[in-house]
């Protein structure tokens, strides 16, 4: 048990605090937020310099060799920052989905391009219908004679109107919730038949909605075992939690000092409100519950590699509700605290509260995930 | 950063497992895994056994007859200690009175009172609250003054936990009523409870158990050497004392054990003609605990871990969180064993009375413990410094409020 930095990720924490607080001040993210894409191409070949898009890789591929910690305190850093780029969707999902599931030719294909920042993935996993549940499956994939055709459409894909490259999932055999008969393609975003419809999240970040009509890929676009791509979707999936957990933790710390901050420097009846006990009680309370929703995140990462699915499966829900409820928390009471100027979209602390917000309710919000925890008391 | 338990780790807590379910007095056990509180001999008992093996003082210096654990193993030992279930170490020796005389104590008070503190063959207990002082501790007025070579103690201490099983007590008295600070007149006195004068009554609690006392001091006489410190210094003790080690300050274990007899109850009773435990609504409350219970246990080794890495000598104001979420989880867990019990936790005639009278127990044997360990905690909130004190300390210490 240590909980020390070592030195490796101390200069990462560093190197990237650095990097973020000369880029990502709110008046700079807000420009960005009016470009097209809605993020910048311009940093993301600074993560690729800096190293971070290979973080987790093996240096085969271009990467570091990180650890799930290591992706953790990036991905705080970035939360601290409401960082744009997409991250997730491309170096934690789909670099986790090649990691576990792509051949070795998949694998030497893709990896070192995402690293050099030459890449982007989406992960195209959820519909329309399936809100969390991971089986609930519509797309289909049929063999044809040279590979296979897909047909159906995704919703909610993280950043799926920027990406190259496309991570569907979709029945190759069985029905809707079947745990078998799921399988995962590789598919390039601009094949005939892929229709996309890009959008905005509530806290400012890209999705889309895409379409599968006809989708002709070939045989070797099947990413792992075919039929049988459940296990790997629950890890990306887990991947992604533990990913937006540290987010979380992120935007909770920004939120904590922000509100810190304002309760020492508006004065209200002749004083700083933060000498009102109420509101200093309240302070303590936010502390609390970051550190609580920190001590989780923590969990997330060390249990995200854990082999045991069982053990790893429960401890990511136990994450994902501490950290829901947590966020929820601390993000609730940073408006409230900050009274009338935390509701307005001029002020930093709303677009925090958004993102929190906006994670709570991906991968299975905390309703679903203590539920799936009450399932197994025994 | 490395979040698991390291190998040697693992083995420690499996022989501290081993250990105490070989060793633990398989009656004492029982009862405590039915909810009772342990009876005082049980209590000399088990603390005797743990010191043959060489860990009750396992907090002190190896040099004073402790274990030299890590941080991460005292959790660990306390942890399972409290799991098993068995009785806690008697904090006012191990945790309060012994490390206050080994860093400030005279050569002679630790060569009498250390050895005999870790074999419980005196029992203290604290003298610090007041009718008029709470938690505005440096507001006391217990009078000492000096009369040749003893102080005369008039006064008077309340919520006196455990004083009349007690053979000492450290007790906190005003020597100077004038000095400019209220905390500067302190000083920090060994009183013997068999001196003429201290008269100990008792209060019974709302769960019916008699646990805290008010104790009374009329021209008790106390010799010099009995000062701990200097004169008038006894403040800072104080703050040693209520600073020192708080690993064990969350009692993780306990709560975990309640969750875990909440699970085993709720086998046996029954819920719209099913058993309990298959109700989704209580699996639901029984999953948020473990959540909150986990939590607790990461920041628990994480504010043990930075206190052993600050050289564990000075108080984490962190570990107020430890605190505050600790008790929460207490009181959480108990409410859920009692709601399990339902009406059969309601009854009072408890397995004492039941064999005074010869008559069988009302009620399945686990019920009668269940409401009173829940009325017991409504004070964890309370004692140690209530946690709106704790959230105080948090605003003043870590956030600059």
């Amino acid at each position: 048990m240590d909980f020390d930095l070592t030195e490796d990720q101390r200069l990462l924490t560093e190197s990237v605090s650095r990097l973020l607080g000369d880029t990502y001040a709110f008046e700079q993210r807000k420009q960005l937020l009016k470009t097209p894409t809605g993020w910048s191409e311009t940093l993301w070949a600074q993560y690729a310099e800096l190293g971070l898009l290979g973080l987790p890789f093996s240096e085969d591929h271009g990467g570091f060799g990180g650890s799930a910690v290591d992706v953790m305190l990036l991905m705080q850093a970035f939360g601290k920052h409401l960082v744009l780029e997409p991250y997730l969707s491309t170096v934690v999902l789909g670099g986790t989905a090649l990691r576990l599931a792509g051949s070795a030719d998949q694998q030497d294909e893709i990896l070192p391009g995402i690293a050099a920042g030459e890449r982007r993935l989406a992960f195209a996993h959820y519909e329309r219908q399936s809100r969390y549940d991971m089986t609930d499956v519509l797309t289909t994939a049929k063999a044809s004679a040279d590979g296979f055709v897909l047909e159906g459409a995704k919703a909610t894909v993280l950043h799926g109107d920027s990406a190259d490259t496309l991570i569907v999932s979709a029945r190759t055999a069985g029905g809707r919730d079947d745990e078998a008969g799921l399988s995962l393609f590789l598919v390039d975003a601009n094949s005939p038949g892929v229709a996309k419809r890009g959008y905005t999240l509530r806290d400012g970040s890209r999705a889309a909605e895409l379409s599968f009509s006809g989708v002709q890929v070939p045989r070797d676009a099947l990413l792992g075992e075919q039929d049988n791509a459940l296990p790997v979707i629950r890890r990306v999936v887990e991947a992604g939690i533990a990913a937006g957990a540290a987010e979380v933790v992120g935007a909770m710390e920004a939120m904590q000092a922000m509100t810190l901050d304002y309760l020492k420097t508006r004065v209200q009846f002749g004083r700083a409100i933060g000498e009102n006990q109420a509101l200093q009680h309240r302070a303590a309370e936010m502390m609390i519950a970051l550190e609580q929703g920190r001590s989780m995140a923590m969990l997330a990462a060390m249990m995200v590699d854990e082999p045991n699915a069982a053990e790893r499966e429960r401890n990511i829900s136990m994450a994902k509700v501490g950290v829901g409820q947590a966020g929820r928390f601390v993000s609730q009471n940073a408006v409230q605290l900050h009274g009338g100027i935390g509701m307005t979209e001029e002020y930093a602390v709303g677009h925090f509260f958004r993102r929190v917000m906006v994670f709570e309710h991906l991968y299975g919000d905390t309703a679903y995930h203590l539920d799936l925890l009450a399932d197994q008391v025994a | 950063m490395d979040l698991r338990f390291t190998p040697e780790e693992v083995a420690f807590r499996e022989e501290v497992r081993t250990f105490i379910a070989e060793n633990l007095p398989r009656e004492t056990r029982e009862r405590m895994r039915l909810g009772y509180r342990p009876k005082k001999q049980e209590i000399i008992d088990w603390m005797r056994i743990l010191n043959r093996k060489g860990w009750a003082a396992f907090n002190w210096p190896q040099e004073y007859g402790g274990t030299g654990w890590s941080a991460i193993q005292r959790m660990i030992f306390l942890e399972e200690n409290l799991a098993a279930p068995a009785p806690e170490l008697l904090s006012f020796n191990i945790t309060m009175i012994g490390p206050v005389l080994i860093q400030f104590g005279t050569q002679a008070q630790k060569d009498h009172f250390l050895p005999r503190a870790k074999n419980l063959d005196d029992w203290w207990c604290q003298g610090f609250s007041e009718p008029g002082a709470g938690s505005d501790l440096a507001s006391l007025r217990t009078r000492a003054e000096k009369d040749g070579d003893h102080y005369v103690v008039n006064g008077q201490k309340i919520w006196t936990s455990t004083a009349h099983n007690a053979d000492w007590c450290f007790c906190l008295v005003r020597t100077n009523p004038n000095a400019a600070k209220r905390q500067e007149g302190i000083s920090f006195l060994l009183i013997d409870m068999k001196t003429p004068g201290v008269e100990v009554r008792p209060i019974i609690s709302i769960d019916g158990s008699h646990h805290l006392n008010e104790v009374f001091f009329t021209d008790v006489r106390v010799p010099v050497e009995n000062l701990v410190g200097e004169e008038n210094k006894g403040w800072s003790v104080a703050k040693y004392l209520l600073g020192n080690e708080r690993t064990g300050i969350a009692r993780l274990g306990s709560s975990k054990a309640a969750i875990r007899r909440s699970k085993e109850v709720a086998k046996e009773v029954r819920m719209k003609g099913r058993p309990l435990i298959e109700d989704q609504a209580f699996r639901t409350r029984v999953a948020q605990l473990e959540v909150d219970a986990k939590a607790l246990e990461i920041t628990q080794l994480r504010v043990v871990s930075a206190y052993a890495k600050a050289g564990g000598n000075k108080p984490d104001p962190v570990s107020s969180v430890l605190k505050v979420k600790g008790t929460e989880l207490l009181q959480n867990s108990s409410e859920l064993l009692m709601d399990v019990g339902g009406p059969q936790a309601m009854a009072v005639w408890q397995a004492e009375l039941a064999a005074l009278t010869n008559e069988p127990e009302i009620g399945p044997e686990w019920a009668p413990q269940m409401a009173p360990a829940y009325l017991m905690l409504r004070a964890a909130s309370i004692y140690g410094g209530t946690n709106e004190i704790q959230k105080n300390i948090l605003n003043k210490a870590v956030l600059g409020l």
